[in-house]
């Protein structure tokens, strides 16, 4: 603020001498605190639909909430030293790292590989580019009961095929690993082509001038990508991983809709694919309706997804650690 | 320059206030249109109330009724009934509640109006006095009046007995299956001709339709005694309804549908089962499921073992109503034996008034579905002299866990020994939340 006001001449060197016309200090107050004003409602939606509920939610963790009743007693840290003996939670817990890594990696991958080709000189290039974000944009719920369908035990396509194959029926619903699987490929399905979108809009950034000096050089495609598009792309990968990590750690609508029947919020008659979310809502809602073991649920799962989060941008740092990208490029340069 | 951060403070905390007053504008009284009053029934599944709604405006012309919720999941409506109670805002000005989740709520009576203060009294005829004392706190409040209650029946596919040798007309069915032992045994016959459907359509469903109808005629209570102990594990009722079950799985004759999942909905389609246990609100749903095509191939005998009350519901005013006395009205009309009989014509739910189960209307009456099957007598007779089972606190999350432990047995994914030592276990652990 004071440096912008220093910086203007006419204003700095006024005379002290009377009051100065109304409008000039209207003017100053303007230069002040409109900037203030322009930042504002983002921290007034954050403080009030964001900051607010977050501790707000920390408040209810630290009760013994039933969410009908009107007395809510003060039991400090007791729901969370309950939640870290519970093995449903624990459960919960390797179900959604499950879930997502077997559905992060092959998206990521995959993503790149599509941004790759996109990235290429084709005909109808916009066409493609627009058709791989189709998947984004359908419902998530109508893509889950959809999906549910498919992989159903009985009157399911999916073992329809397998069964063309001579693969025996695969229990999708009742096998926890299978579920992971069906899970992660709706998952998958919806986010690949916007993953996709992201890495091509970074891969357009690169200089040509480097593809084509590697070129001379005698590297091949292949090589190009390892040792020149992916190092360049790491900030956009560490993105990408981050805004992955957040999503998948608290996917809730698919698996939630693709079970159906009885009491879905269990995830499989066995737990077998509840995330954490969905134990959340469990507990704070039907059939418990204990909403401050729900909220000590979600805090520790604000924890776990700090952990994680944290946890990639470390590998990945390592990753790309071996090759620095910078030493690269002036030792071609001087060449 | 120590001024400012303070005058900074004021301009921020200025800003704030006037984002907060702009997004708080928005949320304002609806307008009433053309001075009418609007009333919101929440319901789940079918209660079949749309002609009443209709009557009731026409007699009441300021009155309009919106309806929510019909074809919805009991799991899916009672979360979102809590949440709107707990929220107070949102829910229905009149809402249904189902017997399961009576218990929580009458745990919490301030959420709902005591009907005792509105002229509730005077009712307490129209209703069989269990449905009565079951809207009832402990403290001696009305917070809802019955609807319906869930008069027990087997429904069956006569298409299909036909093509496994078996009677299909409805009195010789009945004599099939006197106890469920016998029943077991029909299934046994059944699956011998090999007819390409299961016999039943999920363990779960019938497990719950023994272990009320035992409780029914022994104790008069399952999960909890009538002090709340929690007593699974040492409730013979409960012990023997899951013996039955484990002989049913145990013989192959579930066709393991997961009861209101998609798949059960496709195998009522697709004719994959040939008979479900049939409360008097089932015919309702298996209409609805089966859809057109089915209609005259199904009939109802009567239950194996005798009577028994599954299901049922009441209706309540939530205080947090802006039209109390018009909701009371109404929740009063859908009650009355006139609104009972009319909703039991529309989709089966059997009358909780014993002057609508005495009314001709309900003793001839027929269903056209069921091939013309006399449901008044099916289920009217027995309805009179139902045995109430008594639902503890933490009801619904015990009953879920013994559901579910049955139907991981039913899957495959437990042997019965284990499949009993989690149910205990887990209702427990459920019960402690």
């Amino acid at each position: 603020m004071t440096v912008q006001l220093d910086a203007r001449p006419p204003v700095a060197p006024a005379p002290r001498t009377g009051r100065r016309p109304p409008a000039m200090r209207f003017s100053r107050l303007d230069t002040k605190y409109s900037p203030y004003l322009f930042v504002a409602p983002f921290f007034v939606l954050f403080g009030v639909f964001g900051a607010y509920p977050l501790i707000y939610t920390f408040w209810v963790s630290l009760h013994d909430w039933d969410l009908l009743g009107s007395n809510h007693p003060f039991v400090g840290l007791e729901n969370y030293s309950r939640l870290l003996a519970d093995a449903d939670f624990w459960h919960a817990v390797v179900n959604t790292l499950g879930i997502f890594v077997i559905s992060t990696i092959p998206q990521l991958l995959a993503a790149l590989w599509l941004a790759n080709l996109l990235n290429r000189q084709l005909r109808a290039r916009t066409t493609f580019r627009m058709a791989v974000l189709i998947p984004n944009i359908t419902s998530t719920a109508a893509v889950a009961i959809v999906f549910g369908v498919l992989f159903g035990r009985e009157f399911g396509m999916v073992n329809w095929l397998l069964d063309l194959v001579g693969i025996d029926a695969i229990a999708w619903k009742s096998n926890r690993f299978a579920s992971w699987v069906a899970i992660s490929t709706m998952v998958d399905w919806r986010w690949t082509g916007y993953n996709a979108l992201i890495f091509l809009a970074a891969m357009q950034a690169i200089p040509r001038d480097l593809y084509e000096s590697a070129a001379i050089d005698g590297a091949g495609r292949a090589r190009q990508f390892w040792s020149i598009t992916v190092p360049l792309l790491k900030p956009t990968i560490i993105f990408t991983v981050i805004i992955s990590t957040i999503g998948g750690l608290q996917l809730f609508t698919e698996p939630r809709l693709f079970h159906s029947g009885t009491n879905p919020i269990r995830g499989g008659t066995l737990r077998e694919s509840q995330t954490v979310t969905m134990y959340m809502f469990e507990n704070a809602f039907a059939p418990h309706y204990n909403f401050g073991y729900g909220s000590a649920v979600a805090w520790l799962l604000f924890a776990l997804i700090a952990v994680v989060a944290a946890i990639n941008v470390l590998l990945l740092r390592r990753l790309g650690g071996a090759k620095p990208p910078k030493d690269a490029k002036s030792k071609e340069g001087a060449r | 320059m120590g001024v400012f951060p303070r005058r900074r403070l004021a301009a921020v905390a200025l800003v704030a206030a006037t984002a907060l007053f702009a997004t708080a504008g928005c949320a304002g009284d609806e307008p009433a249109e053309d001075g009418k009053i609007t009333l919101t029934v929440d319901v789940f599944s079918q209660f079949g109330y749309e002609e009443l709604y209709k009557e009731y405006m026409d007699s009441h012309p300021n009155v309009k009724i919106v309806e929510r919720g019909t074809g919805t999941n009991l799991d899916d409506y009672s979360p979102k009934l809590t949440q709107w109670l707990a929220a107070g805002k949102g829910a229905g000005d009149v809402v249904a509640i189902e017997e399961g989740l009576m218990v929580e709520y009458k745990a919490n009576p301030d959420n709902f109006v005591n009907l005792l203060d509105h002229g509730g009294a005077e009712l307490q005829g129209n209703f069989l006095e269990w449905k009565w004392e079951g809207g009832k706190t402990k403290d001696g409040k009305l917070i809802g009046l019955g609807t319906d209650v869930g008069g027990m029946a087997m429904c069956y596919r006569k298409d299909l007995f036909a093509k496994a040798g078996l009677p299909t007309d409805r009195e010789a069915v009945s004599k099939l299956w006197p106890t469920w032992q016998e029943y077991v045994k029909v299934g046994e016959q059944f699956k011998a001709k090999n007819t390409g459907a299961s016999f039943l359509d999920a363990a779960t469903n019938i497990f719950n339709t023994i272990v009320l109808q035992t409780a029914g005629n022994a104790q008069g209570y399952h999960y909890y005694d009538t002090d709340d102990n929690l007593v699974v594990d040492s409730n013979p009722a409960v012990r023997q309804a899951w013996d039955t079950t484990m002989d049913i799985i145990d013989s192959g004759l579930s066709g393991k549908y997961g009861s209101w999942s998609e798949e059960w909905v496709s195998a009522f389609k697709q004719a994959k089962f040939a008979t479900i246990a049939c409360p008097a609100w089932m015919t309702g749903v298996i209409e609805g499921n089966a859809g057109a095509e089915a209609k005259g191939k199904w009939d109802i005998a009567r239950v194996p073992g005798n009577g028994g009350n599954w299901g049922g519901s009441w209706l309540a005013v939530p205080t947090q109503s802006k039209h109390r006395a018009e909701a009371i009205e109404l929740a009063k009309f859908l009650t009355s034996a006139k609104g009972q009989i009319g909703a039991f014509k529309a989709k089966g739910p059997l009358p909780s008034s014993p002057q609508a189960l005495a009314d001709p209307a309900i003793v001839d009456a027929k269903n056209a579905y069921f091939s013309d099957a006399p449901v008044g007598q099916i289920f009217g007779e027995g309805a009179k002299t139902l045995k109430p089972v008594y639902m503890g606190p933490k009801n619904q999350a015990v009953r879920t866990e013994v559901e579910n432990a049955v139907r991981t047995v039913e899957l495959g994914q437990r042997k019965p020994d284990q499949g009993w030592t989690d149910a205990v276990n887990n209702a427990k652990k459920a019960a402690a939340k």
